[in-house]
């Protein structure tokens, strides 16, 4: 006899919790997944029916930022959503087995929930040298990537290493570390970049996969747009500013404490798309340009490349450091102007004779090809 | 002077798409250099005062409008314009053209910029350089229009500029469509300076009207040999 797996509603009901505080959670995540109040029921529905989803999740080349912003989310908080909702079967840093027991538990879900789980991975995949720079069990995560994405039923790439490759992409990128969407075909990646992304916006996406059973919409980078759809820049509260003309010039200066807009110290906001403006760090406490310090783009490909993060041209490639296109601009400008007046200088010495044929009033003109 | 004739080259959509177009590309250069590099003075009081740098990224979108339009014009008339307007004076294609076209290239190189005593040049409206020249820009003029669409569709609902939002992931996100779009402002800088001095020199020694002939559209070429 097969067991039914318990709903999340059943699953609720068995640990205490009264159908008021069950509706009043499903509101709640829907306030997070960026769900309009109408669309509560859906939610309401789809945690009464649906199964608690098996989830796995991957750490490769990554600092575990993601993790730690993820286990502060405030709404909702995490503990909800990983005890009632999902049923995490496997990740390396919060589980409690370890060895043999870990692999094991990944192997019983991953047979057991075939094309069923949810894969999250969090860190890039090296490439090079046959990806000996990141082996997990002693098998290398390009390995485990494959293989655990054949039976997901969608994979989310958590932050920018994921994503994008962050900074073990960077130049040169000795591992040649890769973003999962270029390793993986064929099935839905979401990417959720940020170095960290915003708990909340992890947080918000698991819930929109649970409760709908599908992906978000998504842009053209494969962002969730409830949360990528903006830049910083678009509901930055310093804004205004930036309309104003009214400038931060150094970090120091009169400027910077009234709280000018950051944007010629460096402010990535304006090509960075994010929630950062709206949803903030920490419980809604702050976020960098609230703490007086210009957007670095974290959730941007190629940010570590695209310095120095406080000028706002990125360096020119091959230039050297701090080189912008400016600098290399004034200098072919110049070149241009030089070179013009060299050539207006020869020009009147080498075409003397046909000038001053202007002076001759009666003369004939020269006619092509003759000797002049 | 007597052997010169003159020909209408010129025809008034071409004048005034060339007169359209360099105020826009001097309003675009100003306006997307400030926006770049803000350096105009701090106007200071209070963000609700004024709308300085909204006012000039305004004028910035207003004029890529005006300039994306009067670009689609040229490319229109291109096809329905006189020989001197037409595309194959772009793309020199088809019966024996490309050949003329390099070997026209060759002496305009030879005379122009090395200064070669002689050889006349044949063409009477762009000479085969300048011709491939100026596709260059309408490539350039293309790269700019993909690039700023692009980076202005996350801020419009409008239905253009949605329809270049695919170049932003193309390029790998907005800063890198930012940085190109800043880098090829610098070709029109550069671009202007060799042009505009060109078009002085050439009035200058040949004395065929080449400055006049972008008001009226008349150059003077000399009359065939009896």
């Amino acid at each position: 006899m097969t067991k039914r797996p318990l709903s999340v509603w059943e699953h609720a009901q068995l640990k205490g919790y009264s159908r008021r505080e069950f509706v009043q959670f499903c509101t709640w995540l829907a306030a997070a997944a960026g769900i309009e109040a109408s669309a509560v029921g859906q939610v309401v529905h789809a945690l009464e029916t649906k199964a608690r989803v098996p989830v796995v999740w991957f750490h490769f080349q990554e600092c575990t930022c993601c993790s730690e912003s993820f286990i502060r989310s405030s709404h909702p908080i995490v503990a909800d959503i990983l005890i009632d909702l999902i049923s995490l079967d496997y990740t390396e840093t919060l589980m409690a087995a370890s060895g043999h027991q870990a692999e094991a538990a990944l192997h019983e879900s991953m047979t057991k929930h075939q094309g069923e789980y949810l894969m999250l991975v969090e860190g890039s995949v090296p490439t090079a040298d046959g990806g000996v720079y990141c082996c997990i069990g002693g098998r290398t995560a390009r390995d485990i990537l494959v293989e655990a994405a054949a039976g997901a039923k969608a994979i989310v790439a958590w932050g920018s290493c994921a994503s994008n490759g962050c900074i073990q992409a960077a130049r040169p990128n000795p591992t040649d570390a890769t973003p999962i969407h270029e390793l993986v075909s064929g099935k839905p990646i979401i990417n959720v970049p940020g170095c960290p992304p915003i708990g909340e916006v992890m947080a918000g996406t698991i819930v929109h996969l649970l409760t709908f059973g599908r992906i978000p919409q998504l842009d053209g980078l494969g962002r969730p747009l409830a949360f990528y759809s903006r830049r910083v820049h678009d509901t930055c509260y310093r804004r205004p500013n930036y309309d104003a003309g009214l400038f931060v010039e150094s970090f120091d200066d009169e400027n910077a404490k009234r709280g000018y807009c950051l944007y010629k110290v460096g402010c990535r906001g304006p090509v960075t798309y994010n929630a950062c403006g709206v949803m903030r760090w920490n419980a809604g406490v702050s976020y960098p340009i609230q703490s007086g310090h210009g957007c670095i783009g974290c959730s941007e490909a190629n940010f570590w490349d695209n310095g120095p993060f406080y000028q706002h041209l990125a360096g020119f490639p091959g230039f050297g450091i701090e080189t912008t296109a400016d600098d290399i601009g004034v200098a072919v400008g110049a070149a241009t102007a030089a070179g013009i007046a060299v050539h207006a200088v020869t020009t009147n010495i080498r075409k003397r004779k046909l000038l001053e044929v202007r002076n001759e009033p009666a003369g004939p003109a020269p006619s092509a090809g003759e000797k002049r | 002077m007597a052997n010169l004739q003159r020909v209408y080259v010129w025809e008034l959509p071409v004048r005034l798409y060339h007169w359209v177009n360099a105020l826009c590309v001097t309003v675009l250069a100003v306006t997307g250099f400030m926006i770049g590099r803000p350096f105009f003075p701090h106007i200071g009081g209070e963000a609700w005062q004024n709308y300085s740098f909204g006012w000039v990224r305004f004028v910035h979108f207003t004029a890529a409008f005006v300039f994306f339009f009067n670009f689609l014009g040229r490319i229109y008339w291109g096809f329905v314009g006189n020989e001197h307007a037409r595309w194959h004076q772009f793309l020199p294609f088809g019966k024996g053209r490309l050949r003329r076209q390099a070997k026209e290239i060759g002496q305009v190189l030879r005379v122009d910029v090395l200064l070669a005593k002689d050889e006349s040049i044949e063409s009477v409206g762009h000479n085969a350089l300048a011709g491939v020249t100026y596709f260059a820009t309408f490539l350039v003029f293309l790269f700019q229009s993909l690039t700023g669409f692009g980076m202005y569709a996350a801020m419009s609902d409008a239905k253009l500029p949605r329809l270049f939002a695919w170049i932003v992931p193309l390029m790998g996100g907005d800063f890198a469509v930012r940085q190109w779009h800043h880098v090829f402002m610098w070709f029109f800088v550069v671009f202007s300076m060799v042009h505009v001095y060109l078009v002085f020199y050439h009035d200058y020694v040949e004395g065929r009207g080449v400055i006049s002939s972008m008001a009226g559209g008349w150059k003077f070429v000399e009359k065939p040999k009896p």
